[in-house]
């Protein structure tokens, strides 16, 4: 199993105490084609976080690739993050002063790849995307679907094993919401990374393998 | 932290591309080391143009005016006016061996020079050739009054630079013509260009030198003198030898030796300490000033910058959720502060020295000799400081940079 929680618990201390998390027991295999299901509150994008060690959990065990993460350094954090895990945001989070090309090399320059190379690389995932011509336009000349683009060209470009996925089509029109998927289903089937979508919409959780219901802090099927 | 060119290029970008913010940041750092330079130099300049009034006046002098008396002596009512003699400066000398130079000056007002066409009013002081050690003459053509010149009373003279200026138009060498003052003709043997202020009996600059000798006879009184000067030997100060000029005078002159206001003593030590004291204190509100401006600057930096993190919270958060460490975050607050703060100030620099030169310009266009440039150490300790407040002002907000949390960048904005 390439991804493996036992009873994850989270609970959050702002003012009232909320236990978020109840319990959480799941394991998501290499290549999977997950969604993850639940209305808001539901705790699904604390589990996303905690899957993408954005935030920590309090009880439990998970695994990555057999390898307990817990109490992990900010610099062995880091590292996953920039390694092992791409992230696609339902706001796209690019940065606003940079352009598309380099946006995307942005995971590279903290891995320490030379400026050219990692120019070179950004360009070959922004064709792959189809929209290499747009590498030099800023986000904000961008529409949502090319935005999207290539946000998930920076999220494949340091080669994750895992692509977390929050409310990725959340922004964009249905058509677009369509070409998205088409695309990220196309990254699983050819590429064998493993995806994991957290969305409330059917339709998008309707194109996945595999669907789980999150309800109330614990897994409703799965 | 790394610190190869992809990082400072990383920060460039940062910094170029958010041009507004970046000025607005750098404004209060480029404001203060302006202010900071720009009082220095000017200061330095002022300091100069006020040392340039006692350029060449003896800083060790002393100068005996004769008043009248205060107390009855000897029979003598007070009230009674005296006159030094031409020989009391032997009896200084003999009896202050503290004195180095003793010289008297005896001087005209409002005398007529003329040559060709051209007039002007002077003021004539007999000199003998010693006087030079009061008032160091800046010989611009030939030399200044001599022994010989004293012991054959001949009628020669040197005279002023305004003296030369509006009399000789054409800049020529005047030495050996022949310059009428008053009724008489003398001889001209030398141009003094000295343009210090502080004189006695009035600037050297509209002013004939002659033998003192000649003056004497001139002046018909016998072999007194209008005024005493001499000068205090090394390791004397001019105070400690006041009390036994004093002894010398009254005992030669009739009155009472406690009769401080029957003999003026000027002693330019005290005047010079004065204005060096004076000196220092504008030295100190400069700096005080400056200073304290540049610290307002780095506060404003660090302020700015405080904002700025908040606003850029999801720049940030992203940074970190795609594999930026807390290390990383901090470095590049930090080199984005020291970077802001080192070309604003570097800007501070040049334009502070652009307007110091053009001060210089414009005062050089009045005939002053100005001087306010700052130096080139002064410089580069400015940069170095501006490095250091740079990073302080970086700190704080660095700090709360590297608090953010990745997820912080998930949040919708």
């Amino acid at each position: 199993m390439l991804l493996e929680l036992h009873d994850i618990n989270k609970t959050y201390f702002s003012g009232q105490p909320l236990h978020v998390l109840k319990g959480i027991n799941l394991s998501i295999d290499t290549g999977e084609f997950v969604s993850i299901m639940g209305s808001s509150g539901s705790g699904k994008s604390t589990l996303l976080n905690i899957l993408g060690i954005l935030d920590n959990y309090d009880t439990g065990e998970y695994y990555i690739d057999g390898k307990l993460i817990k109490n992990l350094s900010e610099r062995q954090a880091a590292d996953y993050r920039n390694r092992t895990i791409g992230f696609i945001f339902q706001s796209f989070n690019l940065i606003g002063f940079k352009t598309a090309v380099e946006n995307v090399e942005l995971p590279l320059f903290y891995q320490g790849v030379p400026r050219k190379k990692r120019h070179e690389l950004a360009l070959e995932y922004l064709d792959k995307m189809g929209i290499r011509d747009w590498a030099q336009h800023y986000p904000n000349e961008m529409s949502g679907g090319q935005k999207q683009r290539v946000a998930i060209a920076r999220a494949l470009i340091t080669h994750p094993r895992i692509i977390l996925a929050d409310e990725p089509t959340g922004a964009l029109d249905s058509k677009t919401s369509n070409e998205v998927m088409e695309l990220l289903k196309e990254l699983n089937r050819e590429e064998k990374v493993t995806m994991i979508i957290v969305t409330h919409d059917p339709k998008v959780a309707e194109q996945t393998d595999r669907k789980i219901h999150i309800s109330d802090g614990i897994i409703a099927n799965g | 932290m790394k610190f190869d060119l992809d990082s400072y290029r990383e920060i460039a970008d940062a910094l170029v591309r958010n041009k507004s913010r970046s000025l607005l940041t750098g404004f209060g750092i480029f404001w203060g080391l302006f202010m900071l330079l720009f009082l220095l130099g000017g200061g330095k300049g002022v300091k100069k143009m006020l040392s340039d009034t006692f350029e060449g006046f003896a800083s060790n002098a002393v100068i005996l005016v004769s008043r009248n008396t205060s107390l009855p002596y000897k029979g003598y009512k007070e009230g009674r006016y005296w006159d030094p003699k031409y020989s009391d400066l032997d009896r200084l000398r003999t009896l202050v061996p503290e004195l180095d130079v003793v010289t008297g000056q005896i001087a005209f007002y409002n005398w007529k020079a003329v040559r060709n066409t051209n007039s002007m009013s002077v003021r004539v002081k007999g000199l003998s050739p010693e006087y030079s050690a009061i008032e160091t003459p800046k010989m611009k053509y030939g030399r200044f009054i001599n022994e010989v010149d004293v012991l054959n009373k001949r009628k020669v003279c040197v005279i002023g630079k305004e003296i030369y200026r509006n009399l000789f138009p054409e800049g020529e060498d005047p030495c050996g013509s022949f310059l009428q003052v008053g009724s008489l003709y003398f001889q001209i043997v030398g141009v003094d260009f000295s343009s210090g202020s502080l004189s006695i009996n009035g600037n050297a600059t509209n002013t004939v030198s002659i033998p003192i000798s000649l003056a004497q006879q001139l002046k018909r009184s016998g072999n007194v003198v209008d005024l005493i000067c001499a000068t205090v030997r090394n390791g004397y100060s001019a105070k400690s030898v006041e009390p036994s000029i004093r002894q010398v005078m009254a005992r030669q002159h009739n009155y009472d030796a406690e009769d401080e206001s029957a003999l003026l003593i000027l002693n330019t030590q005290e005047i010079f300490t004065l204005v060096d004291s004076l000196f220092k204190g504008v030295d100190f509100i400069i700096w005080l000033i400056g200073l304290g401006t540049l610290l307002a600057g780095a506060i404003g930096v660090s302020n700015i910058m405080m904002v700025t993190v908040k606003e850029r919270t999801t720049e940030i958060g992203i940074r970190r959720a795609i594999g930026a460490t807390p290390g990383e975050i901090l470095s590049q607050i930090i080199t984005e502060s020291v970077a802001l703060t080192v070309i604003a100030g570097s800007f501070g620099i040049v334009f502070s020295v652009l307007l110091l030169n053009l001060t210089e310009v414009i005062l050089s266009w009045n005939g002053e000799v100005a001087s306010f440039q700052i130096s080139f150490w002064t410089a580069v300790l400015a940069l170095a400081l501006l490095a250091l407040l740079g990073i302080i002002a970086g700190l704080a907000p660095a700090f709360r940079a590297m608090h953010i949390k990745p997820v912080d960048a998930m949040r919708d904005e």
